[in-house]
């Protein structure tokens, strides 16, 4: 459960709508399913009471959408921002990629997100609902009716390893402002770069290639805003919808995860969305371990203005041989 | 350089400032490196992409090989400090991702240093046919 609920974002988008503050309101609708929710912009506080919602599923980070939506017309857009998020809209404000002064940030405290897809797994298919009114989830199937599990088995993989509860941006807060948390989040690439490198290249081949190469990874990075994308470069060889072989699946993800790397905050959103559950966060935290390791701790997102690691140098970096010999010591 | 009738493919991507200098330098001092390295002139280190070197592998490519000026003496200032940070991550990435880690190299080659330019190659060519061909980073439509 949240503690957070949807009538206390309502009153408060009604009350900044009423006062004037902002003309507009990101949040999440229901989809055809109550997990399954569709990120869309309300105008008038009626149709937010009918369609808005906001329980264990309302996953989604809103910062990437604020690049296209403060361009539209002229009045702020309310967003709600989990902790995690705000690393990102930090991150975006860093790079110029909105104008702060379109946006009315809330900062919502948040309990950790369900992963429907772990639900599924452990569950079969055929979900009907989700009542997460409790910390046991009560599952409506299909077939074995009414079933409980505990969320904290069934959270989101970036929730697990939660980095922080901490709100770095807001204009507003609701709820208690958390701090950030000593987390284990590098425990599974730890555990990849003890094994041979034939194991590592069998564990990639077997994930890697599920990929349909449908771009929701690219898509939903908050990281990821380029307007125009090297990969929808037609004389690139890997625009192709499907990847042809296994070079091309390599190719992208290296090259994906290299583009953010630096600024990726770790959000995780790149695993959430991928339809078939390849564990992207593990290429992106290898860069962030890395650079941590390299280059001395850097969070992104974490100040404004910061300077991205690649984007920086000392002189008395270690050599890129060094960086490949280190796991052998 | 050959083992069994296997000859490697090597891609050198050399800065205009100091690598390909040496490597020209290698050439008018007589010193030998093989012939399967095949020089790529670039203006700096850092306009290597990573994605040049993945395009190298993917085009059949058993080995590259980035080449710059000594840090603190590139020719725009800082490029190479750039390549450095870059090809760090990208080398550890590679690893992670279990493609071998002999196959790619960073060295740092003066206008100066001809006789090294000579010597690494050499090195590196023979750290490759050892290897054998790339399997884990070639694309099956690129070969004949």
């Amino acid at each position: 459960m949240q503690k957070i609920t949807r009538e206390v974002l309502i009153a408060k988008a009604d009350e900044l709508l009423k006062n004037g503050t902002v003309t507009k309101v990101l949040g999440l609708k229901k989809g055809e399913f109550s997990y399954d929710q569709t990120p869309t912009v309300f105008t008038d506080i009626e149709s937010m009471k009918k369609d808005f919602v906001f329980d264990d599923f309302s996953g989604a980070n809103f910062s990437k959408y604020l690049v296209k939506e403060t361009k539209k017309g002229e009045g702020k857009t309310l967003v709600f921002l989990k902790p995690c998020d705000t690393y990102s809209f930090n991150q975006l404000l860093t790079e110029h990629r909105f104008d702060r002064e379109k946006v009315y940030v809330v900062g919502i405290a948040c309990d950790g997100m369900v992963d429907i897809k772990k639900i599924k797994g452990a569950l079969g298919d055929g979900v009907v609902s989700v009542d997460c009114s409790t910390d046991t989830l009560k599952v409506e199937t299909l077939y074995d009716g009414v079933k409980e599990i505990a969320k904290a088995d069934v959270l989101a993989e970036r929730c697990r390893n939660c980095k922080s509860k901490k709100h770095v941006a807001y204009d507003e807060l609701i709820g208690e402002d958390g701090e950030v948390v000593a987390s284990n989040r590098f425990d599974q690439v730890e555990e990849l770069e003890k094994m041979s490198a034939d194991e590592r290249f069998a564990f990639w081949q077997n994930e890697l290639s599920r990929c349909i190469r449908c771009n929701a990874c690219r898509d939903v990075c908050p990281a990821c805003t380029c307007e125009k994308c090297v990969f929808d470069n037609p004389n690139s060889g890997v625009q192709n919808k499907a990847a042809a072989n296994s070079f091309e699946e390599q190719m992208f993800h290296i090259i994906r995860a290299f583009h953010v790397a630096g600024r990726c905050t770790d959000c995780g959103e790149c695993s959430r969305v991928c339809p078939q559950q390849i564990p992207l966060h593990l290429l992106n935290r290898k860069f962030i371990k890395d650079i941590n390791g390299f280059y001395g701790e850097y969070q992104a997102g974490e100040v404004e203005g910061s300077r991205a690691p690649l984007v920086n140098y000392t002189k008395e970096d270690l050599e890129p041989s060094e960086a490949v010999n280190r796991g052998d010591k | 350089m050959q083992v069994n009738g296997y000859k490697p493919k090597i891609v050198a991507f050399c800065c205009n400032w100091c690598s390909y200098a040496g490597a020209d330098l290698a050439g008018s001092n007589r010193l030998a490196y093989p012939a399967e390295v095949k020089v790529i002139r670039v203006p700096c280190s850092c306009r290597v992409n990573p994605m040049f070197i993945l395009r190298a592998f993917q085009r059949g490519a058993d080995g590259v090989i980035l080449c710059g000026c000594h840090p603190g003496d590139c020719h725009y200032t800082s490029g190479n400090y750039y390549t450095r940070r870059r090809m760090a991550l990208l080398f550890s990435m590679l690893d992670y991702l279990g493609i071998e880690k002999e196959r790619t190299r960073v060295e740092w080659v003066s206008a100066a240093e001809g006789a090294k330019f000579a010597a690494t190659m050499n090195d590196f060519v023979q750290t490759v046919t050892a290897l054998g061909e790339n399997k884990r980073l070639e694309d099956l439509r690129c070969k004949k």
